[in-house]
């Protein structure tokens, strides 16, 4: 399944830009996908243990994917990843 | 001349005319209008977010404005915190802020809290208030924030900011999700940069603080809809504007479960503690080198490298005469480029970062190192005041 994913600046200096193309069947064989590509920006998005952190939300399409299934969560083709990072500035 | 007294509830001609604008809008009318005059809105911060949320909510006729901070006003706040003026530079920021908003508004009572908000005072601060405006910059504040909120039952209207992208929420208002059931756990320190070490777009915080400063006025008033139970993402170099839903996690130690049931130790929380004691235990235990000693050892003329391990946009603003530009991160390839005889200086802006080289080369064999104390700012204190600090 193809999948665009939207990164904050923050983390987009890490990738090529802040929109990547992945593929995958599940978030997070789409984020393993990514983290491969581009392994500065793996640590940022997952844990050692390849799991989510609980200060980077992941949205596939509008809804938080922790009340769908986690990394777990089933994609299909033209379904959009937005990565939320907690940031404090003020 | 006579004056007609008018009880809190009630608008004077002044106010009738003042806010005109207001009055004719049905959504808002003399009844909206009278509740904007009861209201009371605490801005935790009177920085980058809160100046704006201040001057638009004074400006709207909220009756009281609660405002807690303990800074004072310096020249690099003025690119954003249009609350402040060159006039105030040095000033407490609550004094610059009253100052600005009984000009623009002598209506509004202020109420000012000099302090920062602790998990001590939050409650008996934020008690008093009906709505709270997080206007701060740093993680343990947003947390005791927003767990002082659900446990008052006060809606927490946030917004965050960096660089170039801003989030924005209403939470902890009846049956919305809050904030730690978006981010449950704050980042480990260091991770994510603040807008001191970052940079943000001055204006920034002025569509996120304005944005902060509807959704207070709208909750208020009891009009349209809140960003209660969504996420605005705010991408201002793209200029786009994405609303996620949130929704309320059953699990959220604050919300869900209610197994916080007063508050934490937010700095133990956020992990700050051990954070500044490990940066402090890196920089003492590596050798120093202060600036005038550098001053000294460069007009006698002693042979030695000094490397400067900032950014190459910080080198573009200020740099020591003789210095070597090594950027922290290309460190590691850039060794086999230096001499170990040699005595080497490292510096950066404040010491942190040329304490971590100065490890780093330690590691690799290099004997004489040495961190500029204070980096290139106290240079310029203490050395060279034509050194630009930023």
């Amino acid at each position: 399944m193809a999948v665009t994913l939207f990164l904050p600046t923050v983390l987009a200096r890490l990738a090529d830009s802040g929109t990547l193309r992945s593929e995958g069947d599940t978030v997070g064989e789409v984020v393993a996908n990514i983290s491969g590509r581009f392994p500065e920006l793996a640590p940022r998005l997952r844990d050692e243990k390849g799991d989510p952190y609980a200060f980077v939300t992941f949205y596939l399409n509008d809804e938080d994917i922790r009340f769908t299934g986690s990394f777990q969560s089933p994609v299909k083709d033209g379904d959009e990843l937005t990565i939320v990072p907690a940031i404090a500035g003020g | 001349m006579t004056t007609t007294a008018t009880s809190p509830a009630e608008l004077s001609n002044e106010e009738i005319f003042r806010y005109s604008r207001h009055l004719i809008l049905p959504e808002v009318g003399l009844e909206g209008q009278k509740k904007l005059k009861r209201a009371r809105v605490l801005l935790v911060g009177v920085g980058g977010l809160g100046s704006p949320a201040a001057l638009y909510l004074a400006a709207a006729g909220v009756g009281t404005l609660g405002l807690v901070d303990f800074d004072v006003v310096d020249a690099t706040n003025l690119q954003r915190q249009i609350i402040h003026g060159t006039r105030t530079i040095g000033k407490r920021k609550l004094d610059s802020a009253r100052d600005r908003i009984e000009d623009l508004n002598p209506n509004v009572k202020v109420e000012a809290h000099e302090t920062p908000l602790t998990s001590r005072n939050a409650l008996e601060i934020i008690r008093t208030y009906d709505i709270v405006v997080d206007g701060t910059d740093n993680f343990q504040t947003r947390y005791l924030v927003n767990d002082a909120c659900v446990i008052l039952g006060k809606p927490n209207v946030y917004g965050s900011i960096y660089r170039f992208e801003g989030q924005a929420s209403v939470f902890a208002t009846a049956d919305a999700p809050c904030y730690r059931c978006l981010f449950r756990e704050p980042p480990p320190p260091g991770l994510v940069p603040s807008c001191a070490e970052g940079g943000v777009l001055g204006v920034l915080p002025g569509i996120v603080g304005t944005i902060q400063t509807t959704e207070a006025l709208k909750l208020i008033l009891g009009i349209g809809e809140s960003l209660a139970g969504r996420l605005l993402l705010i991408d201002a170099l793209r200029m786009r504007f994405r609303t996620l839903n949130l929704r309320k996690d059953p699990t959220c130690p604050a919300c869900g479960t209610h197994e916080i049931k007063e508050l934490i130790d937010y700095e133990e929380f956020c992990g700050v503690r051990q954070a500044a004691a490990d940066d402090a235990a890196a920089q003492s235990a590596v050798p120093e080198i202060s600036p005038v000693q550098l001053a000294a050892r460069i007009a006698r003329g002693d042979d030695f490298d000094l490397i400067d391990v900032r950014e190459p946009h910080e080198w573009d603003i200020a740099r020591i005469p003789g210095a070597r530009l090594i950027p922290l991160a290309t460190l590691v390839n850039e060794l086999p480029t230096l001499d170990s005889a040699r005595d080497i200086v490292v510096h950066c802006k404040m010491g942190g970062r040329s304490a971590k080289a100065v490890q780093q080369l330690q590691a690799s064999g290099f004997r004489k190192v040495w961190n500029l104390a204070g980096g290139i700012t106290r240079w310029s204190d203490d050395v060279d005041p034509s050194t630009p600090k930023y």
